[in-house]
């Protein structure tokens, strides 16, 4: 049971409403209600429910009813570190919340015996959350110590994992919608969009354009309805953030997107999100119906003139849905192809009226910069990039997940500190930024500080922030070709060079990298025109493409090529991958001398490509290996090695 | 007699052109796939030529022109979970179900579909069969994952 707080949610957003015309504030912290009762958190976001978070939770529920312990469970979202998924927080009376990772189901018993007995020992904890009120467990490190968490500053996910998501109630008690409220009591359209444009804020969806110059285009235009667009379709593969917010907090986006609405003066928003997010989707419905709910979304705000209705449009899939005009003739209805600008969506967007689109990550930042003002945000960050990113850090290091982080980090810290370097012992060997539109980062450029202009100088950019981290035993030409597949199926096909050009870079990466016919000499010839056209069809695409898709297209190959130019000229002069990744270009050779002919690697080839009598060496047709490598893996004498 | 997709097609009186994504969405996610007779029946009620559907429908990855199997697999192959062997896993897959991605099996149990990216990257590689998440995939627990859903079946 919560004993009552000194007022209601409800009262306190009356007081707050009167308070900015007054000056009589009303305290956020009457709202805390005084726990008497222990609360269990589950980290349930997709990436939570993924590593058994669903079972977690099972058998958490059956532990309280067969000991009768009087709990409340509670599902929250991620709080970034995925590794440690499941992650399961217990508060008790009086005591601050603490948080255990890996918590799988067949765990559950004895870490609950062991915590009602006030014991933490034995256990992996992340830490425990400050709080002044609370007794403090001994021996359990702050949870902001941790070493993922110490170097972030969390602005954006300041809420996502510890907050429960479907109660509106807890968000207004860490002060949210207060900004909302400001802003229709307090400020001007105009003062508004002043604000924004002070804070320096740019868009976190890729191409980085400074937030208030868009909003102030939409206000300046005149007409009857404008719309305001929230792109949440994310496309990137290795990027996730978007959907960790919405999941984790989604109320923080629809007060960014309701004061964006008020600034451009839109009473029409939409949320563009994409359909592989069914968590997220459900999350933001009940968010909206709890806003509109209490007043802070629908007609007449607040008792003021301004009305806003938010719509969820669902993606159906299409990566080049992230250009601005290719996902309003999607929400229109259309294939979602772009068009050419001008004249720009601040013109003539959707429906042919002015429409700002933004990503969610940049509606996100905003309640916080009104509520804290221009001069706190642009303190953070460097001089020409303001404020935090969140970047999706996955690939072979240790700590996977979320990260948010000043602007002017090295992306050195990023990997080495925060995500706890390499997986397995192996050596760095690059970083993919911004995924299919980004570039690498080598060893060599590992110190610059993260912000637009580094990156663009390094050939890489900041896109949506998908940071996939490789290490020695990646194939960069295999990378490429990935990239290249993928933007070749994605392309819409409105542009031919677009269109025609990705595929056929993708079919000469195919060809680099496919097996040898060493009779063929057409082949070979083939190959190496092919190489050569690389780079010039790269830039020919780069130049008369339309969209931002297609501009970007040749980026991965580009920058695979300005570092690793090397592993190309391998793989086309020597024919060989220095990887060992790209099965076509490998060899296997049985060592008679270790072979003890037990016949598990013919039993295992699936081509049937090693003969040989029980009992005596054996050996590979070359002609039939295909390079798979299944033998190498069963052999347990370590008889076949890789040439 | 009114078919299930009529029945649909009753919420979308007076629906304009930005209601045909929705609409079809909602036949597919209401009757696994879109059939021919779906997109005529919508080409009728939103007054859009049949074939201007058909091109807005294979334009996005989303919708399927052939119904899938009991146990929907989708093999994530975004950028992570390719470096982290989502290739093998699929190559593992094919060969296990005897099928290729986007086919659906003989006895029609399981189908496979490739995603982009499903947004757990961070456990990468990934599957998602029925809505249910499997993390950290190899070629090697594919059998287990594919043989609880056949014993389910048994």
């Amino acid at each position: 049971m919560k004993t009552k707080s000194n007022i209601t949610t409800r009262e306190y957003l009356q007081q707050l409403t009167i308070g900015f015309e007054t000056g009589k504030m009303p305290q956020a912290e009457d709202l805390k209600t005084v726990q008497n009762k222990t609360i269990i958190y589950i980290g349930a976001g997709t990436c939570g429910l993924g590593a058994g978070a669903g079972k977690t939770k099972t058998a958490i529920i059956k532990y309280l009813t067969d000991k009768k312990v009087d709990a409340d469970i509670i599902e929250v979202g991620c709080i970034g570190l995925c590794t440690a998924e499941p992650i399961v927080d217990v508060q008790i009376p009086e005591k601050s919340r603490i948080s255990f990772s890996n918590v799988t189901a067949d765990k559950v018993d004895t870490l609950l015996d062991a915590v009602f007995a006030g014991i933490t020992d034995g256990f992996k904890t992340l830490g425990q959350f400050e709080n002044k009120e609370n007794k403090p467990w001994n021996n359990v490190p702050r949870i902001s110590d941790h070493p993922f968490f110490i170097k972030q500053k969390r602005i954006v996910l300041q809420n996502c994992g510890i907050i429960n998501p479907v109660s509106i109630e807890e968000y207004i008690a860490r002060g949210g919608y207060q900004g909302l409220i400001q802003v229709l009591k307090k400020f001007s359209s105009d003062e508004v969009i002043t604000t924004i444009e002070k804070s320096g804020l740019r868009g976190r969806g890729g191409g980085g354009f400074p937030t208030g110059l868009k909003w102030r285009l939409a206000y300046k235009t005149q007409s009857d309805q404008k719309y305001m667009i929230c792109n949440a379709d994310e496309g990137d593969p290795g990027a996730f953030m978007d959907r960790a917010v919405i999941e984790g907090d989604p109320h923080r986006l629809l007060e960014g997107l309701a004061i964006g609405s008020y600034a451009i003066g839109a009473s029409v928003a939409y949320i563009y999100i994409r359909a592989e997010y069914p968590l997220a989707i459900e999350r933001l419905k009940i968010a909206i119906s709890q806003a509109e709910e209490y007043g802070l979304l629908g007609h007449g705000i607040l008792g003021t003139g301004f009305d806003l209705k938010i719509k969820i449009k669902m993606g159906a899939g299409a990566f080049v849905c992230g250009e601005e005009t290719a996902l309003m003739h999607s929400i229109e209805g259309y294939r979602g192809m772009p068009s050419p600008r001008p004249p720009f969506p601040a013109e003539k967007g959707l429906f042919g009226k002015p429409s700002v689109i933004n990503n969610v990550e940049t509606y996100a930042n905003v309640p916080d910069i009104i509520q804290k003002g221009w001069e706190w945000f642009s303190s953070v960050g460097t001089e020409k990039s303001k404020g935090t990113k969140v970047f999706a850090l996955s690939g072979n290091v240790k700590n996977t997940g979320l990260v948010e982080i000043p602007m002017g980090t090295t992306v050195r810290q990023i990997i080495f500190e925060i995500a706890g370097g390499i997986r397995n012992n192996k050596k760095f060997k690059s970083v993919q930024i911004g995924g299919p539109s980004g570039g690498c980062i080598t060893e060599e450029n590992l110190d610059i500080q993260v912000d637009y202009q580094n990156l663009i100088a390094v050939g890489a950019m900041m896109g949506s922030g998908g940071l996939v981290v490789m290490d020695e035993d990646t194939c960069m030409v295999d990378i490429a070709k990935f990239f290249m597949d993928f933007i070749q199926r994605e392309s819409c096909g409105k542009c031919i060079p677009c269109r025609e050009g990705t595929k056929r870079m993708l079919e000469t990466l195919q060809s680099i990298t496919s097996k040898p016919k060493p009779n063929d000499n057409r082949d070979a010839l083939e190959r190496f025109q092919g190489v050569v056209q690389l780079e010039k069809l790269a830039k020919v695409i780069k130049e008369t493409s339309l969209c931002g898709l297609g501009q970007t297209a040749p980026n991965p190959v580009l920058s695979t090529l300005r570092y690793f130019r090397h592993e190309y000229e391998a793989h086309v002069f020597e024919r060989v991958c220095p990887a060992g990744k790209c099965t076509d270009l490998r060899k296997f050779r049985i060592l008679t001398d270790k072979c003890t002919g037990c016949t598990v690697c013919s039993k295992k080839c699936p081509t049937s490509a090693i003969i040989g009598t029980r009992k005596a060496p054996h050996f590979i047709q070359e002609d039939k290996c295909i390079g798979c490598g299944a033998c190498h893996e069963a052999c347990k004498f370590e008889a076949i090695e890789m040439i | 007699m009114k078919t299930k997709i009529d029945e649909i097609l009753t919420n979308y009186d007076n629906g304009g052109r930005d209601t045909l994504i929705p609409l079809l969405q909602e036949i597919q996610e209401k009757e696994g796939f879109l059939s021919e007779e779906a997109i005529v029946k919508t080409g009728k009620k939103l007054k859009i030529p049949t074939s201007k559907i058909y091109g807005v429908a294979t334009f996005y990855n989303q919708f399927r022109f052939e119904p899938v199997g009991k146990y929907h697999i989708m093999v994530c192959r975004g950028t992570a979970c390719h470096v982290l062997g989502s290739a093998t896993v699929l190559q593992e897959l094919e060969s296990q179900l005897k099928i290729k991605a986007g086919q659906t099996t003989r006895d029609g149990l399981f189908s496979i579909e490739v995603v982009a990216c499903i947004g757990a990257c961070g456990l990468a590689p990934v599957l998602n069969i029925n809505g249910e998440f499997h993390a950290n995939v190899t070629a090697e627990s594919i059998k287990n994952i594919i043989d609880t859903y056949r014993a389910k079946e048994q």
